[in-house]
């Protein structure tokens, strides 16, 4: 019963932060939804790492590592402190300059403008829309996971409650957390979001790494802290230490992964929210440094709990590990803490992903088509806030009909996002980019993305690789590889081919676009 | 120095596929699996190849060109 108190405060807490934020907001939609560019280096950077880092970090690093063993650091989180600064420096910068010098909110407009057409932002928007839900479902389920174990026990002798472990019910617990976001973002818009981020960044950081020493300690049972580790680590079977598990070219595979960040939507709000040019240079430096702060001990944990002295069962689920170390070595007090420290990780990607969509759909849909320009200021934002509610009730519920691992689940996402940076990569770049090439592109990824997505039995088949066999080459092999490969390539050459065969953008456009 | 920075960065890409250690099992500093130890590496150096980039490729002027569109923008 504590841990579930100590997280219902956390929760209200929140809420009070969004109620905060409130009391300065300035009633325009452009403070709604970009804080009226007033977003510093500091804060940025804890927006947008909060922003990056989700439930996918914490429990979804925690139980692949427990599964692949220590190689899942290399997979993703060193190759992110890498290509995430790198996006942020080669697309973020640019497409700020660009939003500030042309009044941009969100990247459909951005699209729209640069290629002359409105049917880029009509293709672009389910399928952003559609890619965002995917990755709130990972928000969605981490969150529900985490509660429904860590609160195992509390109500025992509710017969109704026996399926949850006597716990609150995951289904319960990711709408009630759905509610908490919805609420502080409603009231307190991007500026609220950005202050909640900071603070929630904070929390997951600093108790990520109390939860990694008290964890080492019930494992190692001694009284010095690197005799803890030593023990902790040594009772792990030998594979789990080394990366014999992850096949080689799908190692390669996920370098392409960590580019989906450049067409983030949410991570483009976030972008846009920046004071000036130079409020990037923090974020850039010091990303790859705080992922290293979160993931080490997430995967340090995760391979831990593959060793007897750990006391977790061989059959938990890799969604419940890390809620089944803390549940298990923790008090109540200190696990109620530390469940309140990845709930932070997690809502702290929900909130920017709940405002992105609302602005997309006000931005993009309701005042592109006109049929909102005899909406007000305040109307617009409550349209925003009807759409977000609409898109959060979807996701709840394939969120209850689609179980999957979290780390699946959003990996396909992210698979979807890097097969459109070719995209915006051309967009900033490449003067001979068409809106055919565009289109060609986008549609591109979504047959692409379909097809491997159908044939890897929806996401079940976590070793799922294209081609689906190897195929010789005569001068080499092509081994399966990730299908993040074969989209990123199949949308790159659909854009260069079909812009090149059509008329060139006009001499109005390239000029405000780029420089001589 | 610019081009020199845009080489670390494709030599970090490069340095991340540390094939040859695929199997080690060695335990670094009694705890840190290798493999863990490598890629902690690898993110500390990313840490300052992006420093030295912010440093010497940071695009010039794109603040004071922003504030002068704005300008514009809001004068049109």
């Amino acid at each position: 019963m504590i841990q579930l108190g100590v997280i219902v405060v956390y929760l209200m807490l929140l809420v009070g932060l969004g109620l905060s934020a409130n009391r300065l907001f300035r009633g325009t939609a452009k403070d709604y939804m970009l804080a009226s560019h007033s977003i510093g280096p500091f804060l940025l950077l804890m927006s947008l790492f909060g922003t990056t880092m989700t439930a996918f970090a914490l429990v979804g690093s925690t139980g692949r590592a427990n599964v692949m063993g220590a190689g899942v650091y290399g997979l993703l989180a060193s190759a992110s402190g890498i290509v995430h600064s790198l996006c942020f420096f080669l697309i973020g910068v640019p497409l700020w300059s660009l939003g500030r010098r042309h009044g941009y909110t969100t990247q459909i407009q951005f699209f729209r403008d640069r290629l002359e057409s409105n049917l880029i932002g009509y293709l672009l928007f389910p399928i952003l829309v559609f890619l965002v839900v995917g990755y709130l479902m990972v928000g969605v389920l981490g969150g529900g996971a985490v509660v429904e174990t860590v609160t195992a026990g509390t109500f025992s002798g509710v017969d109704w409650l026996s399926s949850s472990g006597y716990g609150v019910p995951s289904e319960i617990a990711s709408a009630v957390i759905c509610c908490v976001v919805l609420t502080y973002v409603f009231y307190g818009g991007m500026r609220g979001t950005a202050w909640a981020n900071a603070f929630q960044t904070s929390v997951f950081m600093v108790l990520g790494v109390v939860t990694f020493f008290v964890i080492a300690k019930a494992i190692g049972g001694a009284d010095n802290l690197f005799e803890n580790l030593a023990i902790a680590s040594k009772q792990v079977p030998e594979i789990q230490l080394a990366r014999q598990k992850i096949p080689k070219p799908v190692f390669f595979s996920f370098l392409l992964i960590p580019l989906s960040v450049g067409m983030f939507p949410h991570i483009f709000q976030h972008w846009l929210t920046a004071r000036s040019a130079n409020a990037f240079k923090l974020p850039i430096i010091i990303h790859p440094i705080f992922v290293m702060i979160v993931w080490v001990p997430c995967v340090l944990l995760g391979i831990w709990a593959s060793g007897p002295a750990s006391g977790i069962p061989a059959a938990t689920s890799e969604n419940a590990i890390l809620a089944t170390l803390v549940q298990s070595h923790a008090g109540p007090v200190l696990a109620g803490l530390l469940t309140a420290g990845i709930l932070a990780a997690i809502m702290s990607s929900l909130d920017s992903q709940f405002l992105c969509v609302g602005t997309m759909f006000t931005q993009d849909i309701l005042l592109h088509n006109r049929s909102g320009e005899h909406l007000n200021e305040q109307q617009i934002v409550r349209a925003a806030r009807y759409f977000v509610v609409a898109v959060v009730g979807v996701t709840y519920l394939l969120s209850l009909i689609l179980p999957r691992s979290v780390f699946d689940l959003g990996l396909w996402s992210f698979t979807g996002f890097t097969g459109l940076f070719p995209l915006v990569f051309a967009a900033i770049y490449w003067r001979r980019l068409t809106a055919a090439g565009a289109i060609g592109g986008v549609l591109t990824v979504l047959v692409a993305w379909s097809v491997l997505f159908w044939r890897s039995d929806f996401g079940a088949n976590p070793r799922y690789g294209f081609p689906e066999a190897p195929v010789n080459l005569g001068v080499a092999t092509l081994p399966p590889l990730h299908p993040v490969v074969s989209i990123f390539v199949a949308s790159a050459i659909a854009i260069i081919a079909i812009s090149l065969i059509t008329r060139p953008p006009s001499e109005k456009t390239l000029a405000k676009f780029f420089r001589k | 120095m610019k081009y020199a920075v845009w080489i670390l960065v494709g030599l970090l890409l490069v340095f991340h596929q540390d094939y040859w250690q695929w199997s080690n099992t060695t335990l670094d500093f009694g705890f840190l699996p290798r493999t863990l130890t490598y890629h902690v590496g690898v993110s500390i150096a990313a840490a300052i190849v992006w420093a030295l980039a912010t440093k010497f490729c940071w695009p010039e002027g794109l603040d004071e060109e922003s504030e002068h569109s704005s300008q514009e923008d809001a004068g049109a």
